[in-house]
């Protein structure tokens, strides 16, 4: 099985191009496991791990931008600068599997996968983030909402490499909270992100949809009233995120159970982000 | 991380000794090499010119098998073998209690995961694909998936020993007895894997004439599995020889066969080793679970909370195949009263037969079940007369010398009370912080909680637990001690499974005959039987048999120097590491005394008879009985219905603690997975079919998920007990889960009846 392994973007996109049936590997922990199961058979693989253009970021003070690299690993949105300017981020990706996992394991590999339980997703929903594509004609660049089409399926063509994300810094309070049946290493139940971005609250949930869904009513509910919230509102806030939600049962979980959760996540969010300290 | 007290809670050395002699908390031989990953376990055995071996097994619950056709498998390059049940040359079918499983599925399969088929090729990828060419047209069949159904009769019999594989009743006392207090509940128990983490594996390799096999195997009984394999093989059994591969864990899941006579049959048929090993989805099928039960009891008791009377109805789902169900079952139904004293019963118990995956043995067999229904039961009773449960457990404590529902006398030392004292005695944890960890919190890293949404409890499980085998079975064990020149070399059959036994064994032969240096033998099949490594017993039986073949080489030791030296070799004894006359001034170290020498003795244990139970449910059944007390604290997220285990404080009747630190080890890691069948742990079933086998979806705790353990032993040594210890494998994962359920009863102040509790358990 040939393995391809590009040292520069250039290369890795026209090795894409030339192999448009290339199984991408960046972390290769959704990749590896799905190998493992027989549920993908690779013929070729296009490794990303020597292409240091995907692995950087970059936040631009001018324009109050964040840039993250597809082939950065969460380990690394963790802590530093990059949580501080995303700290929902960093707080999704605290919630990610293990440490090892949190290694190896990408955001580009969370946007190729688009589970609806993926953790960095609801944070890019609530950022409005953008995703950016190259292929040989060029680059393209698309609203997170429009990259994610379905659960597991997103706008990526086939001779595309996702090169990475783009989102405005927090300009304003912003968490993430999920639900999972153990203290970590453990799939989401029902997840939520609320950014307070000085543009206006946005709320994104994930695991209760066929993709990450953003709660306008709810947002709308609260855009206009800042201070503190009371606990009336707040659960007016979760039964409007409830409401949008689409969840179902399977073996995690009840679609009632996940409908609740996230109206409790989204009303804890909301008080959390909106209490003097 | 788990923030286990073991440097300060009495785990103390009790040797009084530098020397690794019994007391002292000597150190597994084989634990820096599994911290270095360098440990072969039989997954990692490998030999010469081998080949893999694979399953195919059926995706139906329950479907008739119209045909198989192999051909296209065989026409694959590398692929060595093919066989099916057409290819067994012995018995078909096998079985621990009764031979009720086919070794390949013939014209019927009864559960998902079923093997029908196996081969043998060059690569395990050849293999996969080889299983994919096999054709098999199935005819699909409506499945018994409800035990109750199987018990009204309402299905034609799925197998021919029929739908139910053991029904016993107990009837004890004035069963029209009532009391002033009466309570009742409805208590189930989902299915809990025993998830070792080293997966089945073995490794066949036949002899060069074809006549026999050696199988190197993870297990917990060689000989039983060489006595199921040799019939099924057609073999004499001593054309059968089974060594113990590096076992990763067992916890009951190694008693049946599973994987043993596949792999010997395929290198019988190649004349080449063939190595077979379950991935972990393959493992969820390959081997049984803990009994799923649905358990009712009504206790009456008096106003002042004493126990009158109990009544119970157990039904405990076996799955596909006998496996040890009725042995479950009668754990369970004789353990009904829990450590408690109780005079009058009616209790009646079914294990059935169903489509659903087989079921047998898990550390605490049956009586975890019992336990999570009669330690609800007590906090019901408690609630009703206005007492704590402390309290109402005091009040009931059985002592030595009281009877089992079973009409049995409880011989065995019977701490109950000072079990419960102690354990309510340990420190309680400190208070939820204004400012928590919240990794510590419920929800952990998922953020999911601010402090105050938070909750605590607490709660309380008692347990008794029978050790060594039951209902008139001889489970012995065999033990063979060499000492030559100063140095012991122990044979035995004992599978070493995690719980300690090459530790221990060394200790004893230390202790006995004051050597220092212990060799241990090849633990395989080239001496009489160990019995299994559950139940409990090895430190009894098999200790009992190092101990026993120990002594009679110290006797002839003793011989020796007395004949040597002119003194009568009854006054000898072992000090230290020299051989002292008691009454004189002689004073020889054994290294000298046995130089030049070689004695060679061989030991059998056996514990005392027991007997059957009778039709209502009366005897003698068990041997002997170890007891435990668990104070469980929790924090509970009520609106989310998430849980995190804060403490668990337990004392537990151990009769001798002879390696402390391999006790605590077995608490810890007992109350991980007493926790986990708590709040997690959960194989779902769903029309017969398993939805999560895989470590993503059933879930284990974490060192996050794992509660703070504070262990007190309670040591008053077992008369009955070879070297006065009473087994501690199973006690602390028994009563560890009621305990749990009760502390988060508390903290939401509603009823639970079903384990694990999910989170819509709590919050709707
Ligand atoms: C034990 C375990 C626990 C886990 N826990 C979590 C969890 O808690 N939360 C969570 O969200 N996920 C979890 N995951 C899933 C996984 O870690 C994440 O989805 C991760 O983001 C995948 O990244 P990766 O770099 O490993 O991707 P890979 O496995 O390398 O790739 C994943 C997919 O994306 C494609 N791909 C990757 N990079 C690119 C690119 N630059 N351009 C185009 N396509 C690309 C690949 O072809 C593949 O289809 C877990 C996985 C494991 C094994």
């Amino acid at each position: 099985m040939p393995v391809l392994i590009p040292r520069s973007l250039d290369v890795a996109v026209e090795m894409a191009s030339s192999h448009p049936d290339a199984h991408i590997l960046a972390g290769g922990t959704d990749l590896m496991v799905e190998v493992n199961f027989n549920h993908r058979k690779p013929e070729t693989v296009l490794a990303l791990r020597h292409v240091d253009e995907l692995r950087g970021w970059t936040i631009d003070a001018a324009t109050r931008t964040v840039h993250i690299g597809s082939a950065v690993p969460f380990s690394e949105m963790e802590h530093g600068a990059l949580s501080e300017a995303l700290p929902a981020l960093a707080e999704a990706a605290r919630t990610v599997g293990s440490p090892q996992i949190r290694a190896a394991g990408t955001i580009g590999g969370n946007l190729g996968t688009c589970s609806p339980a993926g953790d960095s997703l609801p944070v890019l929903a609530a950022m409005e983030a953008t995703v950016h594509l190259r292929s040989t004609s060029g680059e393209r660049a698309m609203p997170f909402a429009e990259f994610m089409t379905g659960p597991k399926r997103n706008a990526r063509r086939g001779d595309e490499i996702i090169t990475g994300v783009s989102m405005p810094i927090a300009d304003g309070w912003q968490g993430y909270a999920k639900v999972g049946v153990r203290n970590a290493m453990v799939i989401s139940v029902a997840s939520a992100c609320l950014a307070l971005q000085s543009t206006g609250p946005r709320l994104a949930l994930g695991s209760v949809g066929p993709v990450i869904i953003r709660c306008h009513d709810a947002e709308a509910l609260v855009a206009d009233r800042p201070g503190a919230v009371d606990a009336a509102l707040a659960a007016e806030f979760g039964r409007l995120a409830a409401a949008a939600s689409s969840p179902i049962d399977d073996h995690r979980s009840t679609a009632a159970y996940r409908r609740h959760a996230v109206s409790v996540l989204a009303g804890r969010l909301l008080q959390r982000g909106t209490a003097r300290p | 991380m788990s923030r286990s007290t073991i440097d300060t809670v009495r785990t103390d050395d009790r040797s009084g000794t530098s020397r690794e002699v019994l007391g002292a908390n000597a150190l597994r031989p084989d634990g820096a090499a599994k911290v270095k990953g360098e440990f072969a376990f039989s997954s990692d055995m490998w030999a010469q010119n081998m080949l893999w071996g694979g399953t195919l097994r059926s995706p139906h619950p329950r479907a008739r098998i119209v045909s198989i056709d192999v051909s296209a498998a065989w026409r694959i390059a590398g692929v060595e073998t093919v066989v099916t049940a057409d290819d067994v040359p012995g018995q078909l079918t096998y079985g621990l209690i009764s031979e009720d499983q086919p070794v390949f599925a013939r014209g019927e399969v009864r559960y998902m995961g079923e093997p029908i088929a196996a081969v043998a090729a060059d690569h395990p990828e050849t293999c996969r694909r080889a299983l994919a060419a096999i054709a098999v047209e199935w005819e699909v069949l409506p499945a018994l998936v409800d035990p109750e159904t199987a018990i009204a009769g309402g299905f034609d019999p799925i197998h021919p020993d029929g739908n139910v594989i053991r029904h016993q009743r107990i009837i004890r006392g004035d069963t029209s007895a009532t009391g002033a207090i009466v309570v009742e509940g409805t208590y189930e128990l989902g299915m809990q894997d025993q998830a070792f983490l080293g997966t089945e594996a073995a490794l066949a390799v036949p002899d060069h004439d074809g006549g026999g096999v050696e199988v190197y195997i993870a297990t917990q009984w060689l000989h039983e599995d060489r006595k199921q394999m040799a019939k099924c093989l057609a073999l004499p059994e001593d054309k059968v020889r089974l060594v113990l591969g590096g076992v990763g864990g067992a916890f009951g899941a190694r008693e049946d066969i599973s994987l043993q006579v596949h792999t010997a049959l395929l290198a019988l048929r190649t004349g080449r080793p063939v190595k077979m090993q379950y991935g972990r989805e393959e493992s969820f099928f390959g081997h049984v679970h803990r009994h799923p039960a649905t358990i009712w009891m009504r206790h009456h008791a008096t106003d002042s909370g004493e126990i009158v009377k109990i009544e119970a109805r157990f039904v405990f789902d076996g799955g596909a195949y006998a496996s040890t169900s009725s042995a479950v079952l009668i754990n369970g139904v004789t353990h009904a009263q829990g450590p408690y004293r109780c005079d009058n019963a009616v209790v009646d118990g079914w294990a059935v037969r169903t489509n659903n995956p087989p079921c047998g043995a898990m550390r605490g067999f049956g009586v975890v079940q019992a336990c999570f229904a009669h330690e609800g039961q007590m906090d019901k009773i408690a609630a009703a007369a206005g007492l704590d449960p402390v309290e109402v457990r005091l009040r009931n404590a059985m002592r030595t010398g009281d009877r089992l529902i079973t009409g049995q006398v409880v011989e065995s030392v019977a701490p109950v009370e000072r079990c419960i004292r102690e354990t309510a005695a340990l420190p309680m944890p400190s208070p939820l912080p204004d400012r928590p960890d919240a990794l510590l919190m419920p929800g952990g890293s998922g953020l999911t909680a601010d402090r105050h949404h938070i909750r605590r409890g607490v709660g309380w499980g008692v347990s008794i637990k029978n050790i060594m085998y039951s209902e008139g079975f001889d489970d012995f064990s065999t033990a063979r001690c060499v000492l030559a020149d100063g140095v012991v070399t122990l044979k035995f059959a004992t599978s070493e499974v995690g719980q300690g036994f090459v530790t221990l064994a060394p200790q004893i032969a230390r202790s006995v005959l004051g050597v220092d240096d212990v060799v241990l033998d090849t633990i395989d099949t080239g001496v009489g039987s160990a019995g299994s490594t559950s139940a409990s017993r090895q430190t009894w039986m098999s200790g009992g048999a190092v101990d026993g073949a120990c002594r009679l080489v110290r006797e002839r030791l003793f011989e020796h120097v007395g004949r040597a030296h002119g003194v009568d070799p009854l006054r000898l004894v072992i000090e230290d590491t020299d051989v002292v006359d008691s009454m004189g001034s002689l004073r020889v170290p054994v290294g000298e005394a046995s130089a030049g020498l070689r004695i060679d003795e061989t030991f059998e244990h056996h514990h005392r008879p027991t007997e059957e139970l009778d039709e209502n449910g009366q005897g003698n059944c068990h041997v002997a009985f170890a007891f435990v007390a668990h104070r469980a604290v929790v924090d509970v997220d009520p609106e989310l219905g998430l849980v995190k285990v804060v403490q668990v404080a337990t004392a537990q009747d151990v009769g001798r603690a002879l390696n402390p630190l391999s006790v605590v080890g077995q608490i810890e890691g007992g109350i991980a997975q007493g926790l986990g069948l708590a709040v997690m742990e959960e194989i779902i079933v769903d029309n017969g079919r398993v939805r999560n086998p895989s470590f993503t979806d059933y879930l284990l705790p974490t060192a996050l998920d794992a509660p703070e353990v504070i262990a007190t032993l309670v040591e008053e040594h077992e008369p009955q007990a070879p070297l006065g210890a009473k087994g501690v494998g199973e006690p602390p994962c028994i009563s560890v889960t009621p305990a749990i359920v009760a502390a988060i009863r508390d903290a939401i102040g509603r009823d639970l009846a079903r384990v694990p509790v999910r989170p819509q358990d709590i919050c709707f």
